[in-house]
Formats: C-alpha cells, structure tokens, sequence
C-alpha cells in the first residue's frame, strides 16, 4: 500500500503529467526545460504556475489516502479511507480526461455549465499514467481489506487491473465503433437505420438453396463451423500421434503443425492457386490425365476452407496437446486395469477428459475462420464472407461505415452464441486429472481402430503441407512465379542486402525498416500478452467472484471482432486525449496485446481446469499468499500454456495484416503492411521472399522461447520415446 | 503482492503513453499510389527543400477511412495519389481544405475542373483511361477470338471468361459502372451490364485484382484500368491491353491537403512541388503509366496512347456525388447482381 501511495505522489509531483512528444522511450525532457516547461512539465508544477487547474482536485484524495498509513488493516476506517480515497481519484481523473478535450470542454452541457474553457488538454504521459495505477490499487486494496475474495490483495487487484484495461482497451473502442450501426447520415441517432441494414439481403439471402447466392452471414456461419470441426479433429489427430504413439518423427511433425501460423496469410492463399487454381501444376495435370476443361473450382468455399483448415489446425493443436499430455496416466491405468480394452478406455476416460481442449480448440478454429480475412480475400471468389464485407464496407466505393458496424455486429453475435455453446457443452463437470498425488504412468497407445485413421489423416495432411510450403520456398527463388522459371537469389538481396563499411554493417535491403520493426514490436507483445491471458485465466479458473461471465466475454470480444473493425474503432478512440497513442508503436502493441490476449486465456483455462484445486489449498495451507501460490505451484505447471500463448501472440504479431494496415505508420511500418504493398505491385518475388525469411525467422524464435521457457513433467510419466520427447 | 506491483506497473507502462502537438519542418504524407513511387515522391521532396517527410502507403479507400476517423484531431498532412472518387469524398464531408496553387496554370483542363467540382479541395494530378486487358495464352488455348471493343464482351463465348471488381467494394469497378451509364445512357448501360453479368466468373474485390488473376493465368479478360494491364505486361506476364473501339471512361488521380493540417504550410509546399513537371516526371523512373496533369510533364513511352483512345466527357461532379453514387450501385445491386449466372 505504501508503494501505491508513493507511486501516486511520484506520478503527481515529479513525472510530466502529459504525454512527451518524441515517444514514450524518448528521454530528452530530462534536460529540456523540465519541470517547468509546460510541455513537460508534472501536475503539480502545472498548477503552481496557474495552468490546468482542473489538475488539482487530484491532490485530495492523495492527502487523505494517507491517513490509512497508521491504521491496523482490520481496522474498518482503514478501508473506507482507502476505497474512497482510491475511487474519488481514479474518477475524477477518468472525468477531466473525457471531459476536456483537445478543443476545450467535450460536452455541449459542460459548455453550458462552465462557459468556454479556452484551453486544452494534451493525452497522458507518464504522470497520469502512474496516478492513476495508484488510485486503482489503492482502490482495490481497500476492497480486499473489506474482506472481498478473502481479503487476498493479489486476486482483487488483478481482478481490478484487467478490469479496467480490458474496459479501457477493448470495452470502449469497440462500444465507439459498433455506435456507427445507428448514426444516420444527417449524424442523428435512429434504430430504423440498423434495422434497414440488418435485414439486408445481402445479409441473410438464402438464395443458394435454389441456385443463386447466399448472404455473407450465412456463408460465414456454415464456414466457420466446417472449418471449426475440421481443426479439432486435425488437431487432435496430430496431439495423439505425438504423444500416443510409437512415431519416430514426432519433432518433424511438430514443426511442420506449427508452420501455417507462422506463415503471412495470404502466401498460403497464392500457393494453393499456384497448385489448384485454373492453371495450377496439380489441375492442369488433372486435367490433361481425364482429358477435362479445367475449371475456377478453387475459387469460392472450397478454396476457402482449404487454407483456413490449414491456416488454423496448428491453433487447435497447440491447444489439444498440452491437454492430451495433461490427462493423467493413471486415470487410463485404473480403466485398463478394471479390464477395459484400449477402445474403451480411449472412448470413455481419455476422450471425455478431452473435453475442455476440444471444446477451446473448436471454439478458437470458430472464431478464426469468422475474424479470418486474408484467405477469403485472395481465394473466396463470389463466396462473401462477413469479414470482408466489412472491410469494403470501410475502405470500399460505399464508404458505411455503419453498414460495417452492423456486420460486426452479426459476427460477434455468431461468435458469443459459439462461445456459450461450448460452454454448455462443457458444463460443470470436472476435468481436474494433475492432481498433487501420485502420478505416475504411461499413457496407453491408441487402440488400433483409431491409430489407423489418425495415421492416414496425420500423413495425407503432413504431406499436402510439405508440398505447399516447398511450393512457397520454390516461389521465393524463381524470377517470376508461375511465368519465367528461371533460378535467382534476387528477391533476397533485395529485401535483404547488407553492406560493411568502416562504420559498421549498414541494412541497405529494402525490407530491414519493417522487418526489424516486426521484430521489436511482436518481442514487446508476446511476454505481456502472455502474463495479461494467464493472469485473467487464473482469475476465471480459480477464483469466483460476481460479474465473472461479464467479465470472460468481455476478453474473449476483441479477438471475436475483425482486425478491420478493431483497426478503424482503435483509430477513433485513440487519436484524441486522454489517451492518445496513434502513429506510435504503443499502439501496435496494445492491439496485438488484446487481440491475441484470448488465446493465452483459452490455453491457460484448457490447462488449468485439469489441476487439482488442492495443489492450490496445500500451498494456501501451508502459509502461501494466492501470488505465491500462482507463481510457485501454477505457473510451473503450465508451462506449455504460456508456451503456446508465447509462440501465438509473437507469431500473430509478426503476421497480423487486417487491424495493422490502419495502424501502421511512417515510422512504424510493418512487414505484413509492407508485403502487401509489394503484392500489389506485383513483386510476388520480393513478397514471398520477404514472408519466407519471416517463416524461418519465427522457427527460430519458437525454438528459442521453447527452451527458454523449458519443457514441463507433469508427474513421474516415461513416455514413449522418451528421448525424443524431453 | 511487491513482485506483482513491478509486473503491474510495467505492463500499465508499456501500455500507454502520449504524442501530442507538431513541430516544424516536417510534413506527414499519405500515399495511395504504388509503393515504389511514394517512396521516390517522398524523398525526392525531402532532396528539393530540406523538409522531412513521414509517408505512409495506403490505397485510397483505406486512407479515405483514416483521415475520417482521424478528423477529431488529423495527424496527416497531404493525401497525395489514388483514384478521384475518395477525394471527392472527402472534399464533400470536408475533411479536406480549399486551396488553389499557383501552378494551376500549368496543368490540364481535366486537372483543373476536378478541383473546381470539388471547391478546390482536391486536384487532378495524373488520369489513366478505363479499358481490360486478357491473357494471350489462355485466349489461344479456348480459341477465343481477340475482343476489341465493350460490346465484344457480351458475347456467349466469353461465358466465364470476364473479371471485373465489384462496384460496391471497389472505385475502378465503380468507375466502370459510371462510365457504361456515360456511354450507352442509363437504360442500355444497365442492359450491357446486365449482358456482361452472364459472362462474369467472379467479382472481385480489388479493383486490380482481375488483371493480377489474369496475369498468373487464373482468368482471360479482366475489366481494369489499362495502366494497370500495362504494368502487368511489363512486369513479364502474357497479358495485352484493349482500348474499347466505342470510347471509355477515365479516372483521375487526385491531391487533397487535409482540413486541420498540422503542418500547413509544409503541405502547400509539397502540393505545389508535387504539380511541377519535374515531380511529376518521376513518374519515369518507376513502372506507373498513368498520363500526368502537367502539360510539360512526360508520359512513360510504355502507356497507353491517350490519342487513340477515345474519352468520354466524364462528369465527375455528378458521378462524384454520393447520392448518385448510391442510386447506381443500388440499382445495380437490384437489377445486375441479383440476376442467374
């Protein structure tokens, strides 16, 4: 409490309250007329020199919060004090930042109350930043003191923090954009509107079932659930063969699951036309083999479901093995023992114990091919899906912007309708396996009903893969694909050339801005992605407190939501104070943070609704706080969790393409925004080239957090091919 | 509940912090022409007056989203290149600002009545003609007999063979639509687009994606602008440019300083740079092959010969205006897309 309270003065009195202009790492305020200037200038030197005196109401509530420092905590002034010191802060903050904006008051009824304020307000820097961090832990620590959650500090205020940076991140973007759906085009608010574009036919046509075509909605709903229950099963085929199987090559294998999500989007999407398209190698063999006109059939659903299964099972997968390696040994042990086949007991102990990761890795296989925008771009022909009728809703001739808040609309519809179907699914039952008892054993092999398709499907998909990825590295090295074959290293040097002077080694390829950019940007989201997604689940795991369902939906909401819509809504929010973070890296971070903060939520709750509780009792009992528990006994743990939350929030941030096309900018370009550009200049060499180097690049940095990260033993488990697995 | 402040704070930290407030000096650009030629744009100016530029590279209907979304408090300067259609756009939700250069005098008529049908926010800086190009190979490998003209591509042999953006996602397609109606008159230009429907096997979303298709082999004729079926035939791909024998429509290439510019006058500078025969004879030295706005200026040896093809008088104001622009695309919408394949 004390650190808070101190905090919140250092945040009050030393730092510039508004944000610095040269960045947030830029430190030249230093010795630049800090701290009087009044660009740099702290709150408190602000108002000793007159200026923005709606600043200082923010003194009292530091001044009284001081009066808790002698108090025992038991004490029930300690916590009044506290909370109200901490809430009285934290809102008035939050009021004067919406309130006065960049052009005086933001509210005509402000205007009315107070007249012209004549002046204006910067976004928050580092002081207001770190005040109100202050009041929002002191907030919460009176809360605790209250006695909620036990009176555990650790829990409500991480409860508090997520809150509010959940609210602040994804909350009031996407609530500023969805608004759209109801602004007429005089600006006045109407219900007529959303419903005109609603019951658009366009929407909700079902005009396939007799020959025509079918709304986007439609189309959406029927993909995203084919393609939902193609990855689970993929994934799950391939989680078995590596950890139930006598299967040699299972590191090979695992590579190659984990190449799609490492690749840029759209690559996959030119490969398979490359393969399958009207004069792809595999259809004009086909047909010159029957004697057949070949046809466009690539182009529409099919083609469109192909890349996005294969874009989209190394999710489930990763999803599915740390759950399939999770189920304990000794479950299937004891069902073995009590005489059943390995059938059965795959049937009736592994397979339902399964649960909670086939449900997650549907759910997220779902949602992706719903969010997914890359591949019905470049292979859905006249098949319209909702993602890209957004997008062209934005940025095409219509320029509607509410027409595109209405399809979001639909969209996250279908997406919390799947997220509560799977919930019921899963329903209260328990999953718990890793318990702190004994826990040794092997896990059976699979019976060999079932390890004679998984064997098939694993070795048909691995092998559709390899062809498609040499395809893409056949691509990189040819001078123009698909037209003049001929071998060259051009499109490397490039993107990629390096010249050594006497200065020193100087980037001269085309590609180095972006690509080290990438680098930087996805290297500063993965760890926090994975700490905000494991933390959150923890809370939803293992803690219950009111408002948890609000609370579940609301991280799952922008990673449900096209990056289009999440790009346009970060743009409205965050181009004006208080917070103002547009055109800087920050706000590429924060976006990969949120949009890809649910898969580490999604892996950290598959993983952890199969520890027992009573690890967490044991150490609770045995005199641990809740944070040393969850650091001691938790994380160790999931280590494949945050594995996988590591490896997809930097992946993602490295191939992210729809939210990043609005929010890149001069000097923060990324490398998917700048390929896009060389595709559409048609550079396909450079491109490929470009997005080959980022494949190898991410290999190598997945191999690297693996070890860092290190691998778990969950229980005193041999498993077969031991030598290999560890 | 120590280690968990640290890790708290720092990741509060990491995630917010503020730009705010301009400097001299410099000027942001945003840039919806090709890649390679915004870059030389942008550098070029920085060689010519010592001003920095920040370009970002983005196609016209995404920049158009940006500025709008940005308008509360506009962090771009100049909107330089892409079609007219945005531009127009813009002016008519003023989220562009009225200037007039002193170079107009220097520039085509077309140029200049695109500025005064938008109050002199917008100018035309280069225009490129509406036509298709086709695949050659794949002309000769159906025996399909070469098409010249608009009318050419109604006909039955031609059935799945034609690509052309859709008009509701894209502005070339719009363009397309616009100048069919320009050409034949409302009533027989809905007819020919009804005509070609029955021969269209996708539309697209990308304006240019149908002459990309058609280059990889992936589809015969696409309905482009011809100096993007020129760059195709450049970059190495079979693919040949038709100017349709009953004339065409065009589009303008537009410039806007936008409304609120932080750094205005940086903005004026580079806008009137950017109408200079020198700036725009960079457009040289990378493949664009549209005609540029100057009348000193020169035309790549490459493009399209602007004095063989016949223009139709493009009314931009009209078909600019978004009223217009939703009745047609509506009636498209009801009466052309709607129709059996």
């Amino acid at each position: 409490m004390i650190f808070w309270i101190v905090a919140g003065w250092v945040g009050f009195c030393i730092l510039p309250w508004y944000g610095v202009e040269d960045g947030f790492f830029a430190f030249e305020w230093l010795i630049d007329g800090y701290p009087f200037d009044e660009d740099y200038a702290p709150a408190a030197f602000l108002i000793g020199q007159g200026e923005k005196l709606w600043l200082a109401p923010l003194i009292i509530p530091l001044i009284t919060s001081l009066f808790a420092l002698r108090r025992k905590k038991s004490d029930p002034l300690y916590a009044k004090i506290l909370i109200a010191s901490g809430a009285i802060g934290f809102g008035w903050l939050i009021a004067q930042g919406f309130g006065i904006g960049i052009r005086g008051f933001n509210f005509e009824w402000l205007m009315a109350l107070f007249g012209d304020l004549g002046d204006r307000q910067f976004g928050m820097g580092y002081g207001a930043l770190l005040l109100a961090s202050a009041y929002l832990f002191l907030f919460t620590q009176g809360i605790a003191a209250r006695g909620a959650i036990n009176g555990d500090v650790f829990v409500v205020s991480a409860i508090g923090g997520v809150i509010v940076i959940v609210t602040v991140f994804v909350f009031l973007p996407i609530a500023k954009m969805l608004l759209a759906a109801f602004i007429t085009e005089e600006g006045g608010y109407s219900a007529s509107v959303f419903a005109s574009k609603f019951f658009d036919d366009r929407l909700w046509g079902l005009g396939c079932m007799s020959g025509a075509r079918c709304g986007a909605a439609w189309n959406s709903l029927f993909l995203a659930i084919t393609v939902g229950i193609l990855t689970t099963v993929l994934g799950l085929v391939f989680a078995l063969v590596v950890t139930r199987s006598g299967f040699r090559y299972k590191r090979a294998l695992r590579a190659l699951t984990v190449l799609p999500i490492i690749t840029p989007p759209f690559v996959i999407g030119l490969a398979l036309i490359l393969l399958f398209g009207l004069s792809g190698t595999v259809t004009q063999f086909f047909a010159d083999l029957f004697g057949v006109q070949p046809t466009r059939w690539l182009y529409g659903m099919p083609g469109v479901l192909i890349a996005q299964t294969l874009a989209f099972t190394p999710i489930a997968f990763l999803v599915l093995i740390g759950v399939v390696e999770g189920v304990s040994p000794s479950m299937e042990e004891a069902a073995q023992t009590l005489r059943a086949n390995r059938w059965q007991t795959f049937r009736t102990v592994s397979l339902p114990l399964m649960r909670p990761g086939l449900a997650n890795a549907f759910l997220l296989g779902f949602i992706e091919s719903m969010a997914d925008f890359g591949n019905p771009l470049v292979l859905g022909g006249n098949f319209d899906v909702l993602s890209t009728e957004i997008f062209f809703a934005i940025v095409g001739a219509q320029y509607d912007q509410g027409r595109a808040a209405v399809l979001a609309m639909v969209l996250l519809f279908f997406t919390l309708s799947a997220f509560y179907a799977q919930r019921m699914w899963l329903g209260k039952k328990s999953y718990t396996t890793v318990s702190g008892k004994g826990d040794a054993g092997v896990h059976p092999l699979m019976p060999n009903g079932l390890a004679v398709p998984v064997f098939i499907a694993a070795g048909v998909w691995g092998l559709f893969t390899v062809v498609v990825y040499g395809m893409i590295l056949y691509g990189s090295v040819v001078e123009l694909w698909g037209v003049n074959n001929t071998l060259t290293f051009k499109h490397y040097v490039t993107a990629f050339s390096v010249r050594f002077e006497e200065t020193g080694i100087r980037w001269t390829g085309a590609a180095w801005d972006s690509f080290w950019t990438t680098i930087y940007i996805a290297a500063a989201a993965a760890p926090l992605t994975a700490a905000v997604g494991l933390i959150t689940a923890y809370l939803l795991t293992r803690q219950s407190f009111t408002g948890k369902n609000a609370f579940e939906f609301g991280t799952m909401l922008s990673f449900a939501i096209p990056g289009t819509v999440i790009g346009v809504s970060y743009i409205l929010a965050f181009n004006v104070p208080p917070i103002e973070i547009t055109g800087t890296g920050i706000i590429l971070i924060v976006s990969f943070i949120f949009r890809n903060m649910p898969v580490g939520v999604r892996a950290g709750i598959a993983s952890m609704s199969q520890l027992d509780k009573s690890l967490d009792e044991s150490s609770l009992t045995l005199g641990a706080n809740s944070w040393q528990t969850f650091r001691r006994v938790i994380l160790p743990l999931l280590k494949p969790a945050i594995l996988a939350a590591l490896v997809y929030s930097f992946v993602r941030a490295m191939t992210a393409i729809s939210a990043v096309i609005f929010l890149v900018s001069a000097e923060y370009d990324m490398a998917t925004s700048y390929i896009i550009g060389r595709v559409e200049n048609n550079d396909y060499g450079l491109a490929i080239a470009y997005s080959t180097t980022l494949i190898f690049v991410m290999l190598a940095a997945v191999g690297l957090l693996q070890v860092l990260v290190g691998r778990t033993k969950i229980g005193r488990r041999t498993q077969f091919g031991a030598k290999e697995q560890t | 509940m120590k280690k968990f402040s640290t890790i708290a704070v720092t990741s509060i930290v990491a995630l917010t912090a503020g730009v705010s407030a301009a400097q001299a000096d410099k000027l942001t650009l945003y840039c919806s022409a090709q890649e390679d030629w915004c870059q030389l744009m942008a550098r070029s100016f920085e060689d010519a007056t010592g001003i920095d530029v920040n370009m970002t590279r983005k196609s016209s209907g995404e920049t158009f989203a940006q500025i709008k979304a940005e308008s509360a408090n506009p962090k771009g300067d100049v909107w330089w290149g892409g079609t007219g259609d945005p531009h127009l756009q813009a002016a008519e939700e003023n989220l562009t600002m009225a200037y007039v250069s002193p170079m107009r005098d220097q520039l085509h008529d077309w140029a200049i009545s695109q500025a005064t049908s938008a109050g002199d926010k917008t100018i035309g800086i280069y225009s490129g003609a509406l036509g298709y190009g086709y695949n050659t190979d794949l002309l000769a490998a159906n025996n399909l007999p070469e098409p010249s003209c608009w009318k050419d591509l109604l006909k039955p042999e031609y059935k799945g063979h034609v690509q052309m953006a859709n008009p509701n996602s894209s502005g070339t397609a719009y363009t397309t639509l616009a100048s069919m109606v320009q050409l034949f008159g409302e009533d027989e230009g809905f007819e020919f687009m009804k005509g070609l429907h029955a021969n269209i096997n996708q539309y697209t979303k990308s304006g240019s994606a149908p002459i990309k298709a058609a280059g990889r082999g992936e589809n015969t004729i696409g309905i482009v602008f011809m100096h993007d079926a020129v760059k195709q035939a450049v970059s190495g791909f079979p693919v040949k440019v038709v100017a349709p024998c009953e004339g065409t429509g065009y589009e303008i290439g537009s410039m806007s300083i936008i409304e609120g510019a932080r750094n205005e006058d940086e903005a004026k500078k580079f806008y009137d740079w950017a109408l200079s025969t020198d700036a725009q004879n960079l457009a040289l030295e990378v493949n664009a092959f549209q005609v540029p706005s100057n009348t000193g200026a020169q035309t790549s040896p490459s493009a399209p010969d602007m004095s063989t093809i016949t223009l139709i008088d493009y009314d931009f104001k009209t078909y600019g205006s978004s009223a217009e622009r939703k009745r047609l695309l509506q009636k498209w919408d009801e009466d052309v897309s709607t129709l059996p394949q």
